[in-house]
């Protein structure tokens, strides 16, 4: 694998030095941001070529509102809620998940929305809520779901719509056009289902390549590669280098699903606010499993904590280490921000990987270079 | 989250199927890739396969993912025996 990176990472080199200016480009899923950590890229990479964080990962998008909604209901006492595990340790305005559940309330981890619907057949007189967060890779099993409870009526069974849309929430950041940005690495498994032909307005609207690769350090620096070649070239295209995998119009059942199951809907992200048509509420004929209907929860307002800085990281505005918080206040022990929660959060990534932690490490009493980060990364369930 | 893993189909029920991720063995749906069949290989995300890929390119992701998570892989997947593959 090595032996073909470090031709492409040279090539790389070349064509930056070429494009002679900074070059700033998003990763926007959160796995890319771990995996060029992991395999030590982002130690290779040009001077000139400076990667920020976008807002794809989860975890970190989800509104403080949606969280707060998520432990109003778990504190319900009849009420059993499935999540993900990343989901757990995220803040509230009123502590965690993981809190709830060690003062009683029923909250179990899944690894599937279909193991929430298990859980509800299995306990027919429980109230039984599925969190159902994640893009457009995890929505379509939620959909899936939703038309099994449908079919088997099972009535014990909701959803707390909190899933969301990779491409509103691109198109919202270029609109917004605070941060600078010459182009996107699309996230691969996103593109699985989307295909990448949904990127194009963002290359024929807002003249910015994007291109979609995989999660192989290989794959990654084809795709940056590929974007600076348009960069140097004055090109804005969508681009695929992992073909292998992605088609351009992606997995058809799929989407039919989302369309058969779901609605657009405006929803509120991390830090963007409400961005128009960029979540997915429960179409009409099944909004009898929407959580929030069936037991009457108002979503309030994000109280975020005042030194967070999440918002900033997920939009490239600010590097973690730019945070006040980062390795002191927050560390993936004792998180105030979903970033640092998440496997796949930005500031987990730096933590873990050593980044912008020098001379605040340990400073918070609660940091630890390894040990952190394993259990960061870890997700374990 | 958004991270899909590589499997193998081994048997087919319906939209059901059993899969094998490097010798461990999870049920999954296929409602969203309907025409695969034992013998496949498949992308598979919360407990669904979401598309059917070479197996070539299977085998060099999950190498990747052995390197780049070490030699708890499975674990850190959150694979567990009819389970399913972390979101």
């Amino acid at each position: 694998m090595r032996d073909r990176v470090g031709p492409l990472v040279d090539e790389l080199r070349e064509v930056c030095r070429q494009v002679a200016r900074r070059v700033q480009l998003m990763e926007v899923c959160g796995t890319h941001t771990v995996a060029v950590f992991r395999s030590g890229l982002r130690s290779m990479l040009p001077e000139n070529l400076r990667l920020v964080s976008g807002p794809g990962c989860p975890v970190c998008v989800t509104a403080q509102r949606h969280i707060d909604a998520a432990i109003e209901l778990a504190s319900r006492s009849d009420v059993m809620l499935a999540t993900y595990g990343d989901m757990m340790r995220v803040p509230g305005r009123l502590g965690s998940l993981e809190r709830q559940r060690a003062q009683g309330a029923t909250v179990r981890v899944v690894n599937s929305a279909r193991t929430a619907l298990d859980l509800a057949r299995e306990n027919p007189d429980r109230p039984v809520v599925f969190l159902g967060v994640g893009f457009e890779t995890t929505a379509p099993a939620t959909a899936a779901t939703v038309l099994e409870a449908d079919r088997d009526k099972i009535e014990n069974f909701s959803v707390l719509m909190c899933h969301k849309l990779v491409v509103p929430a691109m198109l919202a950041l270029l609109k917004v056009g605070d941060v600078p940005l010459d182009g996107f690495l699309a996230p691969g498994h996103v593109s699985v289902i989307i295909g990448a032909a949904a990127y194009r307005p963002i290359a024929d609207e807002h003249r910015r390549p994007i291109v979609v690769a995989g999660f192989e350090p290989e794959q990654i620096v084809r795709g940056l590669l590929s974007l600076v070649r348009q960069v140097a070239e004055g090109r804005a295209a969508v681009e695929n280098v992992y073909a292998a995998v992605v088609t351009d119009d992606g997995n058809r059942v799929a989407l039919d699903l989302l369309d058969r199951v779901f609605v657009p809907a405006d929803t509120p992200w991390r830090a963007l606010g409400v961005i128009p048509g960029s979540g997915l509420e429960l179409a009409p004929k099944y909004q009898r499993f929407d959580a929030l209907r069936r037991f009457e929860i108002e979503v309030g307002e994000d109280e975020d904590h005042p030194q967070c800085r999440c918002g900033e990281v997920i939009t490239g505005r600010v590097e973690p280490a730019e945070c006040p918080a980062f390795g002191q206040r927050c560390t993936p022990i004792d998180p105030i921000g979903p970033c640092m929660v998440s496997s796949e959060g930005t500031c987990a990534a730096w933590y873990k990987y050593g980044q912008g932690v020098e001379g605040r490490r340990g400073q918070g009493g609660k940091g630890r270079r390894s040990g952190a980060g394993e259990q960061a990364a870890g997700g374990r369930r | 989250m958004c991270l899909a893993v590589p499997a193998k189909i081994i048997e087919c029920d319906g939209n059901q199927a059993v899969a094998d991720l490097q010798g461990n063995t999870l049920r999954i749906s296929t409602t969203l890739t309907p025409d695969v069949t034992p013998g496949d290989w498949v992308l598979i995300h919360a407990g669904f396969s979401i598309t059917k890929l070479a197996e070539a390119e299977a085998r060099q992701t999950w190498d990747y993912l052995r390197l780049a998570l070490g030699g708890d892989a499975e674990g850190v997947l959150g694979v567990e025996p009819d389970g399913g593959a972390s979101p």
